[in-house]
């Protein structure tokens, strides 16, 4: 047996290797990352530059991969619940939800209403959460401080109403199969309508500090326009495929829980630059408050978890679960052999398939662009690599 | 004629924008000075896991040292086994000595909060309540070693503390 040349010659990686040789007369091959502050996380990205133009880009991943798939296969079907809040520690519920939603699916458990409505509660007050740091982080990397620190405050209250429930605040292992862990109390509900009020305040202050802001919208405006053919070639959900016009959201595509018997609608701008998924975003919170306050009105009393089995061991067979997170569908594909640990756990992370298009977004575009576009796309690295 | 307008327009979003900042800049402080000062919503935090004792022994814990948070935690981060009673020479029989007794409550019982992942199914499998989640916020250690928290000694430290 000869061994593949590519092995013995080059210790390097495959990215450097080709780009390297790519290099032409007057180009500049620049690393951005994995420790770059605008990347938000361990997300290396190779560019060929030419002055200050992007000439091409290559995102490499995989340094934070934690084997998270490989892990649903090691461990029972709750044990490996907790690894849930840890994929995208930004939006942990919706993560929750998609695959207890799948081993409910396959295993056949009822959840009662109650838990629905407290489900949808705390997915949407996770979700204005992770907007939130999007935005900050988003026009920190612009090179505005002060707007994180007003974000971080609203997120405060956000993160003290779920910690009266999930008990953490960051990573929550909140949903359980058939149910919820804890049941929420009137604090919580007057918690809640106190900080939708004085939320619908901020936004409009949000909106005249930041959103009409000349330099911002110069960032943003004809920044990285996506097309619909790129995004849907490339997989692209969530406020990146709305920001191009297409009105796809989990929650009215495939409708689950008690999402169809709310009213809301969803966010869509056609421009399909930095400045439409900025848009998207923020539209997205306004309808989030309409959900939690719909929900909270008509939440029904009762049981909070419905009957499991004591030892889970789902039928042979497979499912697939989505919902729709802040980044977009998130998906949980599991397959099943009857045994008490899952056969095969595949995570559909929008963040991937998101960040696929930037190669072809940030070509010809200014390296300031770039992170621009980078941040516009929402990109939480640990859920890419998984 | 639109260009100045747009440059004007731009310009005054700016001062908007320094309005708002400046208002805030006289609005009352949100954050606390830590460590002088202390966050008040703590009392809802879940920190790691303690026992719970017995209502009439307070030192001593309800569990059964069954096992079972050990075996549901997917971190393997709880060791638990039951005490053992020294054999009773008086229960030989035949001449064999006694076997030792396993007695319903636990001799052992560490938590590696290293490896805890907080998710509660520990709380959640035991059949005797005997687990409940702590408010311990300010928990911080120089050695990876400390992390490693005998529950029964913290049990009965909290029993004399009269907690
Ligand atoms: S909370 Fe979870 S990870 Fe921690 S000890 Fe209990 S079962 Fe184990
Ligand atoms: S704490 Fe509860 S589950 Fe754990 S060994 Fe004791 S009785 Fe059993």
């Amino acid at each position: 047996m000869t061994m593949s040349p590519q092995l013995s010659s080059d210790p390097s990686d495959f990215y450097s290797q080709s780009f390297s040789k790519g290099a032409r007369e007057n180009t500049l091959i620049l690393n951005m990352g994995p420790q770059h502050p605008s990347t938000h996380g361990v997300l290396r990205v190779i560019v060929e530059l030419d002055g200050e133009y992007i000439v091409r880009a290559e995102p490499v991943l995989g340094y934070i991969h934690r084997m998270h798939e490989f892990m649903g296969q090691k461990k029972t079907y709750t044990q490996y619940l907790p690894n849930m809040g840890r994929v995208d520690y930004l939006h942990a519920t919706a993560w929750n939800w998609a695959y207890v939603g799948a081993v409910e699916q396959l295993a056949g458990i009822e959840v009662p209403e109650r838990a629905e409505y407290i489900r949808v509660l705390t997915c949407e007050i996770n979700r204005i959460c992770s907007h939130l740091v999007w935005w900050g982080a988003y026009l920190l990397d612009l090179g505005a401080f002060t707007p994180i620190l007003y974000a971080f405050e609203d997120r405060e209250f956000l993160l003290d109403i779920l910690q009266r429930v999930t008990g953490s605040r960051l990573t929550y292992c909140y949903f359980r199969f058939g149910g919820v862990y804890a049941d929420v109390d009137d604090k919580f509900i007057d918690d809640t309508r106190t900080f939708i009020q004085r939320f619908r305040k901020r936004l409009k202050m949000y909106e005249a500090l930041v959103t009409k802001n000349f330099i911002l919208r110069k960032r943003c405006e004809d920044i990285g326009v996506l097309s619909v053919q790129t995004a849907r070639k490339y997989g692209c959900t969530g406020p990146v495929i709305r920001g191009s016009g297409v009105p796809y959201d989990v929650r009215r595509a495939v409708p689950y829980s008690v999402y169809p018997e709310l009213d809301f609608e969803i966010p869509t701008f056609s421009e399909g630059d930095a400045m439409a998924r900025y848009m998207v975003r923020l539209k997205e919170m306004e309808q989030s408050l309409r959900i939690m306050e719909q929900v909270m009105d008509r939440m029904p009393d009762g049981d909070i978890q419905g009957k499991t089995p004591k030892t889970l061991k789902p039928p042979k067979g497979e499912t697939y679960f989505a919902v729709e997170g802040a980044r977009g569908k998130i998906g949980v594909h599991l397959v099943s052999d009857g045994s008490a640990t899952p056969y095969r756990v595949k995570l559909r992370a929008p963040g991937y398939s998101n960040l696929s298009c930037f190669a072809e977004l940030s070509k010809g575009t200014l390296i300031a662009d770039a992170v621009s576009i980078l941040g516009s796309l929402d990109l939480v690295i640990p859920e890419i690599d998984r | 004629m639109t260009s100045i307008k747009n440059a004007l327009a731009g310009l005054w979003s700016l001062v908007v924008g320094m309005g708002i900042t400046g208002k805030y800049f006289t609005a009352p402080l949100v954050t606390v000075f830590y460590p002088r000062q202390e966050a008040e919503n703590i009392e809802t935090y879940r920190g790691h896991v303690e026992l719970v004792g017995k209502e009439d022994e307070a030192g001593v814990p309800l569990c059964i040292a069954c096992g079972q948070c050990a075996r549901q935690c997917p971190s393997q981060c709880i060791t638990v086994s039951a005490k053992v009673a020294p054999a009773d020479p008086a229960e030989s029989k035949d001449g064999k000595p006694a076997k030792p007794k396993r007695l319903k409550t636990p001799g052992v019982f560490q938590l590696d909060y290293n490896l805890c992942s907080l998710c509660g199914q520990c709380v959640q499998v035991c059949p005797v309540d005997s687990l409940r989640y702590s408010n311990n916020v300010y928990f911080a250690v120089f050695t990876r070693q400390e992390t490693n928290i005998d529950l029964l000694e913290r049990l009965e430290r909290q029993a004399k503390e009269g907690k």
